[in-house]
């Protein structure tokens, strides 16, 4: 199963060096993901203020600056994952640097059937 | 010779001892609840007329099994016209056709504890696995764990669908917690139980009866996981002496369930029930439950409060109660655990050791301790012990606070018995 575990923490409440510390240990993960065969994609994000949300209302595009939802925590990164179930996934969600500040969301990826082939 | 009874008898004495047992193998064989449930109940109909005869098999539970699978690869291939991810479960399941009949034996205390992991999945939400719990592995009705928890059958059963939809969307496995995960897993397990104990346990008195049974339920529950510690290996010390703590807890509160209340469904406090009305078996049971766990030396919340019960239950009159016991008790349930209920409990149990006015000292040193002050059983004890030193304005106050912070009604009466009698003073 493919799970998106999603990284959200405070992105004010990591100083430089803590920053730097994170990078390295999920970089250190990714690697081992990849050995198990278990690594499909992860970035970490640039912070909320770079961040354009895109909504259409009746055929019209809006465009805005930041996420819509006043929070205390952002969305700072990413990883995708194959795993068998739930169990491993929050295994390695555990692993994320980012669960020891924030929060790990484990979201199962909604895989479509039946796709169309692109032509 | 003795007739022997009827099948369609030991098809339903079956089907109480065996059938969630079935249940929980199938479900791994199939990989589906739903699929799983009516495998079963078309296996036990089979029973019912093939058993007629050919007589009993000698291993009737394998047969149900291995009946059940077989009836489970008809109903995929008879829907598969219809439902193509139907196909998925026939070439993604090889145990489903393969597994000898002597591993389907062999597998069953751990499949038993893969449904009860599962059910009790922390990432479910604590109703979900509360229901799931009742639903799938005691095998009550929709309408049984509905009434229980006093909410309609449909709302209940729209929260079992939810919550099987997870299990399956979310990947949810259908797995026993490795070594390392074991203990946190065993604690949600633990506190499921706990928690539909209490929910019988608290709400059984006045007006609704029927909740009673979720202690029983409860009960079974923890004899079952403690019978399935010591037929598997998943522990790193087997049996685990919070499931004995637990289960003894259980035993002893519920020994005391008959004399907790009168025939008019008023409270009856614990110093003045008729202990020889206390039922001894569970008492034993608890007792030694208490040791063992004890023993361990691995001793948790659930044994320490399992050790007061215990000092309570062999108290034979309650001034043999032995509260110097008690308050050390609390002392290491404090260290465990501290909350201020605990630290309520512990006050007045040093009360009831050195006298009303130093337990008063205790209590009123602890008022501003988390949320005692809007507890009505803080206000209850403060109130009692006022009465006992004859400080009946305090008292009349303490109780009339109690009174406005309790809905229950059996509480609301015992608390008005008490002002009327203290009226007579002021």
């Amino acid at each position: 199963m493919k799970y998106l575990l999603l990284i959200y923490a405070d992105e004010q409440s990591y100083t430089p060096q803590e920053r730097q510390a994170c990078y390295v240990e999920s970089t250190q993960l990714t690697h081992e993901l990849n050995e198990n065969g278990q690594y499909l994609g992860a970035s970490p994000l640039h912070p909320v203020a770079t961040a354009t949300s895109v909504r259409i209302r009746e055929g019209k595009r809006l465009i805005t600056d930041g996420p819509f939802a006043e929070t205390h925590e952002q969305l700072g990164g990413y990883y995708l994952i194959d795993v068998a179930d739930l169990d491993q996934a929050i295994e390695i969600a555990a692993k994320i640097p980012g669960a020891k500040k924030g929060t790990v969301e484990i979201r199962p990826v909604y895989e479509l059937p039946d796709l169309p082939d692109i032509q | 010779m003795t007739p022997n009874p009827p099948v369609n008898k030991i098809v339903e004495q079956l089907y109480q001892t065996d059938s969630r047992q079935v249940y929980a193998t199938l479900v791994r064989l199939i990989g589906d609840f739903d699929l799983a449930e009516e495998a079963m109940h078309e296996a036990f109909a089979a029973a019912m007329l093939q058993w007629e005869d050919a007589g009993i098999p000698d291993h009737p539970t394998a047969w149900l099994i291995s009946t059940g699978r077989f009836k489970a690869i008809d109903m995929i291939r008879r829907r598969e016209r219809f439902d193509a991810s139907m196909q998925q479960i026939l070439s993604q399941r090889p145990s489903l056709t393969q597994s000898p009949l002597e591993s389907l034996l062999t597998e069953i205390p751990d499949d038993q504890l893969r449904l009860i992991f599962t059910c009790c999945h922390p990432s479910l939400a604590i109703e979900a696995q509360l229901a799931l719990t009742l639903r799938e592995v005691c095998g009550l009705t929709t309408e049984q764990v509905a009434s229980a928890f006093l909410i309609s059958p449909a709302t209940l059963a729209q929260r079992i669908v939810r919550a099987k939809a997870k299990i399956k969307t979310a990947g949810i496995p259908y797995e026993i917690p490795d070594i390392q995960q074991m203990p946190q897993r065993l604690d949600a397990v633990l506190h499921v139980i706990y928690l539909l104990f209490n929910e019988g346990y608290n709400t059984s008195s006045g007006e609704h009866v029927t909740a009673g049974a979720l202690s029983d339920e409860a009960i079974r529950l923890g004899s079952l996981l403690l019978d399935l510690q010591s037929q598997t290996d998943h522990w790193s010390t087997s049996p685990d002496a919070d499931v004995m703590g637990l289960l003894a807890l259980m035993l002893l509160q519920t020994s005391r369930r008959r004399t907790r209340t009168d025939e008019h469904g008023d409270i009856v406090l614990l110093e003045d029930q008729d202990r020889s009305q206390w039922d001894q078996d569970m008492i034993r049971q608890g007792v030694e439950l208490v040791e063992q766990a004890m023993a361990t030396g691995e001793v948790g919340s659930y044994t320490i409060q399992a050790a007061i019960a215990a000092e309570h239950a062999r108290a034979s009159d309650v001034s043999l109660t032995n509260w110097g016991q008690i308050v050390r008790l609390y002392d290491v349930l404090l260290q465990i655990q501290n909350s201020p209920v605990i630290a309520l409990n512990r006050a007045v149990a040093i009360a009831m050791r050195d006298g009303p006015e130093i337990g008063l000292t205790h209590l009123e040193a602890i008022s501003g301790r988390g949320e005692l002050a809007e507890y009505y059983l803080y206000h209850a004890a403060r109130a009692d012990l006022c009465r006992r030193l004859e400080r009946y304005e305090d008292a009349h106050d303490a109780y009339e606070r109690a009174l406005s912070l309790t809905q229950q009604e059996p509480e609301q009466r015992y608390l008005q018995k008490r002002l009327e009698e203290i009226s007579k003073f002021m």
